[in-house]
């Protein structure tokens, strides 16, 4: 049995020149869309450069710069103090958890919504967007009427003894509630693109739900799951308004970076609340860095999955 | 493996995707589902492949009720159009798919793995591209990978669904030869859908034809050419001429024309003639069944295919060998070798 077939991997020399020659013919057009005088070019980008300067490069620098105007001893003496050092700490345990749980939450409620047909699966994606539609301090709020003292839960917590609200758990949960959406909404249509094909081969040859899952579906959605996991931590350790309604304030207990900053701020700390702002910038300049590298990743992803 | 499926109904919503199919696939066949789009011969082979299940009916290999099994123990072979294969897994890894997630019990040893993935590489003629992505393969070749995967686990049956109607005319026959050649090598149960009537004719053992959820014929590539069952068949396989013509009183009518054809057991009432292109054969006025006035000529590969105006009142495309005198203007008899009549 012997049979060639042809093969298009490799292109040939002529076919390559003619390519090189179509995309230089693109180009040549694009110029020619051009239709703008150079004067009006200049000015409209002279615009956006100042808007992007004031609104977001000046800020930044202002941080670091008040951060540093006492000098590097005064930055890292601010850092170590105790509340700041607390404050550091709770920021990063409340983003573990919520990071955590809206991971699992993300991937479950993904899968469902892109491998399967349900009843209620619109109401479902709508569920999932509703903290973002909601204001953060009504969703703090709700925490409170739920678990505070004139709340619904308020009186069997108290006398079991279980403190939520004022403490981590309150912090962790209003967290969670508002960083819901990311992980499942960087999923959603990444995992509907990719269709249910590759699953069904799996299983046709043997594979068990959770092979399947492990050795195909995550593979396929790596990139994205980490793209999810990037911005849902952002949000977690910056979120303000949640955090702040149900936190109670407690100094060097309850108060996370974000708060912290702000009173830090109101008392004329200022060295201290930008030392603390500074590192909530450099979270966020990290996490465009990363998000760029992981955005290529993607990229490179749906090139691969083209037929 | 045999299988046999006994009044399969499935309904999507009101739409009846199978409406009552009964089928016996023989061991070591290789059989077509042939039927335009939503004739239900993918949902078919879905339910025998485990991947869909039906309203109601019966599904059994070797005699065994297999919808009592799911898609993972049916142990079949399934081949997509768009082959499926794991995008983030290099060829050889695809191929060895079936074969690592086996129960550790009956799993093979690595070198096993590896001898058995060599080897299916080599039958699908690619084992030099096992260390490649399915992105940089071209069509023909991933189907090929696609198919050595389904067969890595030794399938009881294989099972294709369109398996090359995403690739170009090219490939597409060379692909039909390779498949033939290569079902009479490993000789498994298989069963390929298609809507493409060549690829069903000149690959398979035995051709089902299928419209609107039902299985219109069963036969043979020769049986459904020369002796189509239905209208749908008729009209659906080979080039046809169809005309709307009357039977009354022992005589057939195309409008008020009588034709000069034998009109013995034909039912009275409304009925469809057909006539494949190249069996109506040309003669001078007044020699055959039809008379008609030639349109226009062209040339078309090995024939001529002509535009006929006949005197019933209907326009007719016929092909011609190249050798006949035809131009446009010319009056012409038409005698059909060969032609069915339907009821209805």
């Amino acid at each position: 049995m012997t049979m060639q077939i042809a093969d298009s991997v490799s292109l040939s020399a002529s076919e390559a020149k003619a390519r090189a020659k179509a995309r230089a013919h693109a180009a040549a057009a694009r110029d020619n869309l051009r239709t703008e005088p150079r004067a009006v070019r200049i000015v409209i980008i002279a615009l956006a450069v100042m808007f992007l300067t004031v609104f977001v490069v000046l800020p930044l620098v202002v941080v670091f710069a008040q951060a540093f105007s006492r000098g590097l001893l005064a930055y890292f003496a601010a850092l170590a103090e105790p509340e700041a050092m607390a404050a550091i700490e709770l920021t990063l345990i409340v983003a573990a958890i919520s990071v955590g749980l809206n991971l699992v939450f993300g991937l479950v409620a993904a899968w469902a919504i892109a491998k399967f047909d349900f009843k209620g699966k619109t109401f479902l994606i709508t569920l999932i967007d509703l903290p973002f539609s909601v204001s953060p301090v009504i969703s703090g709020l709700v925490f409170v009427l739920l678990f505070g003292a004139q709340g619904y839960f308020g009186t069997w917590l108290r006398d079991h003894d279980i403190q939520i609200l004022f403490a981590v758990p309150g912090i962790a949960l209003a967290t969670t509630f508002v960083t819901f959406p990311f992980v499942a909404r960087a999923l959603i249509p990444l995992m509907q693109e990719q269709g249910t094909q590759e699953e069904e081969a799996a299983i046709s040859l043997g594979a068990s739900g959770l092979q399947t899952f492990f050795r195909v579906t995550l593979p396929n959605i790596k990139w994205g799951v980490l793209y999810g996991v990037l911005l849902c931590n952002a949000r977690a350790m910056g979120e303000f308004g949640a955090v702040s309604v149900v936190s109670g304030h407690i100094r060097g207990e309850t108060n996370t970076m974000p708060l912290l900053v702000e009173i830090l701020y109101n008392e004329y700390q200022f060295v201290a609340a930008f030392a603390i702002a500074s590192l909530l910038a450099m979270l966020a300049l990290i996490t465009l860095i990363v998000k760029t590298v992981l955005e290529r990743h993607l990229d490179e992803g749906e090139d691969a999955s083209d037929h | 493996m045999t299988i046999e499926v006994r009044n399969l109904v499935k309904k999507f919503g009101s739409f009846a995707a199978l409406d009552g199919v009964d089928l016996k696939v023989d061991n070591g066949e290789l059989l077509a589902l042939l039927g335009p789009s939503g004739s239900g011969k993918t949902t078919l082979l879905r339910i025998i492949a485990g991947l869909d299940w039906p309203d109601s009916g019966e599904v059994s290999f070797n005699g065994e009720d297999a919808l009592a099994q799911g898609a993972r123990e049916r142990h079949v072979g399934f081949v997509f159009q768009h082959y499926a294969l794991f995008r983030h897994m290099t060829v050889f890894e695809n191929v060895a798919f079936g074969l690592r997630v086996q129960p550790r019990a009956v799993r093979k040893d690595e070198a096993s793995i590896r001898a058995r993935v060599k080897e299916l590489l080599d039958l699908v003629e690619l084992d030099w591209l096992a260390d490649r992505y399915p992105s940089q393969l071209s069509g023909g070749q991933r189907q090929r990978i696609a198919l050595a995967r389904a067969l890595a686990i030794e399938p009881r049956s294989l099972l294709l669904d369109e398996p090359f109607g995403a690739l170009d005319a090219k490939v597409r026959k060379e692909l039909r030869k390779w498949l033939r050649s290569l079902h009479h090598e490993i000789n498994v149960t298989s069963i390929f859908v298609t809507h493409d009537q060549e690829e069903a004719l000149e690959v398979a053992n035995r051709v089902v034809v299928m419209d609107k959820g039902r299985i219109e014929q069963i036969g043979s590539p020769d049986d459904v050419y020369e002796t189509p069952a239905t209208a749908f068949v008729h009209g659906f396989i080979g080039e046809c001429i169809e005309l709307p013509v009357q039977v009354a009183d022992g005589v057939i009518r195309l409008g008020e024309q009588p034709l000069k054809l034998a009109a013995d057991g034909l039912v009275p009432g409304a009925s469809r003639l057909f006539v494949r292109r190249h069996d109506m054969l040309v003669g001078p006025p007044g020699s055959g069944a039809f008379e008609g006035a030639v349109q226009h000529v062209r040339n078309f590969g090995p024939v001529q295919r002509a535009e006929v105006a006949l005197s019933g009142g209907e326009t007719i495309e016929i092909d011609a060998p190249r050798d006949k005198e035809l131009r446009a203007g010319d009056t012409i008899g038409l005698e059909p070798r060969r032609y069915r009549i339907f009821a209805g």
